[in-house]
């Protein structure tokens, strides 16, 4: 599937901010969430693109995958278990 | 409870020490959820925001990201932000060297941390401490009253230094096996070394924390200012860590950009503080922090004419959105001298 065409319930812009603030800022986000609500993170970090996916490795979301665009990178996170 | 899986909260810099706790008590059986603290003094961020790259061009990595991905153990990062401003400020146990207060810095995570056991069921804590290793913190007594004021003593347990310290909860009640545990002390870290080689560890250099409050540059600007300001607001606190810091003879204060990175990082703050560049927009960019009377504008023109590509140039002030342009010629660096702002000891790198 093309990440393009996928649909997020949630759209939050994290751009000028910089490691860890981009994951500080899906994690606050991700625990209003609920189970299978997907998220779009728009970031400029470039380290992001590092990080987001490692973030979900290690919190056991699910990293559906990213696109760049003038710049920016948007990510796809789908929460598929319970953040406390 | 006995066979029941023990479970303990780790927090995680993602330096060695912090890494090798985790091992240690894995190990043993134990089940570990890692805590990463974001205080808003964190050296990636600062370097991602001024563009600063490792020497392969990519962005630094997150320490602790890192080392939970190869510990394979759940990563949560906690944001003490908005409180740690308070302690930065006002620490109940003072500074270190630096403007460090890792006491109270210890005890701030350590209560979070025991918030986040209570909630979530865990049994106690790990930390990468190493006994003596750090002056201001991690001696017997420090760690005594680190514990004491976060409400969780004999459930801290430093697997490093265990065999000095005195028996915790965990090794009393046989969650942990205490002989397995190891007796480091000091500065030293060669047996830390030796452990990561063992486990196959690739951990981030350098160590010293991933903290830059206990940088002596940015001790100095946090002291100058406050000596000179009486007061210390969130921005100071992150610009002291960003370009060049002049201190005018009218108590106005310039900053600086040194680099491209720096020069976009400085713009973000247009709109709180007065700024000047070049007015062909070829070199840096500086903000002013303060009203400079109008006799002072040609020595900001000339120190603008300085850091960029050191010629006579047209410089654009701004202050409070009004326009001012003015000639810079490059002032004698042996005059900017008097007006920069740093730790002594680093004067010889020229910053």
């Amino acid at each position: 599937m093309d990440v393009k065409n996928i649909k997020a319930d949630i759209v939050h812009d994290v751009t000028g901010t910089f490691c860890p603030v981009p994951l500080v800022e899906l994690t606050a986000k991700m625990k209003q969430m609920e189970i299978g609500q997907i998220i779009e993170l728009i970031a400029d970090d470039p380290g992001s693109i590092e990080d987001v996916p490692a973030w979900c490795k290690s919190t056991g979301q699910e990293f559906l995958g990213m696109f760049e665009e003038d710049g920016e990178y948007h990510f796809f996170v789908k929460k598929v278990r319970e953040m406390k | 409870m006995e066979g029941n899986k023990r479970r303990a909260l780790a927090l995680l810099s993602g330096g060695l020490d912090s890494s090798l706790a985790i091992k240690l008590v894995q190990e043993q059986g134990i089940e570990v959820k890692a805590l990463h603290f974001y205080t808003g003094f964190c050296i990636t961020e600062f370097k991602r925001r001024t563009g600063q790259t490792k020497e392969d061009g990519t962005p630094y990595v997150n320490p602790a990201l890192k080392a939970a991905a190869q510990l394979q153990v759940p990563l949560e990062i906690v944001d003490i932000s908005d409180e740690y401003y308070h302690i930065v400020i006002n620490p109940k146990y003072g500074y270190g060297r630096n403007v460090n207060p890792c006491i109270d810095c210890r005890i701030m995570m350590l209560r979070k941390a025991k918030e986040i056991m209570e909630k979530e069921g865990y049994d106690f804590i790990v930390t990468g401490e190493v006994l003596y290793q750090r002056s201001m913190s991690q001696t017997p007594q420090k760690l005594r009253l680190i514990e004491k004021e976060a409400g969780l003593e004999g459930l801290i347990l430093r697997p490093l230094s265990a065999k000095l310290l005195p028996p915790t909860i965990p090794e009393k009640e046989g969650w942990v096996d205490r002989s397995k545990l190891l007796g480091i002390k000091g500065r030293g870290r060669k047996v830390q070394i030796k452990l990561a080689e063992k486990y196959g560890l690739d951990y981030e250099q350098p160590a010293g924390g991933c903290c830059y409050l206990t940088d002596e540059t940015y001790a100095a600007r946090f002291k100058e200012a406050y000596a000179v300001e009486g007061i210390i607001t969130r921005d100071d606190l992150i610009l002291f860590a960003v370009g060049r810091h002049l201190r005018l003879p009218s108590g106005t204060k310039l900053i600086i950009a040194r680099n491209e990175g720096e020069v976009n990082f400085l713009k973000g703050f247009r709109n709180k503080f007065g700024y000047a560049y070049r007015k062909d927009g070829k070199g840096t960019f500086a903000l002013i922090k303060g009203e400079p009377p109008e006799e002072e504008l040609k020595l900001i023109a000339d120190l603008i004419a300085r850091y960029s590509k050191k010629e006579p140039a047209r410089v654009v002030i701004n202050l409070k959105g009004k326009e001012i342009e003015l000639l810079g010629t490059p002032i004698e660096d042996q005059l900017i001298d008097q007006f920069k702002i740093y730790a002594r000891k680093e004067a010889s790198h020229g910053r």
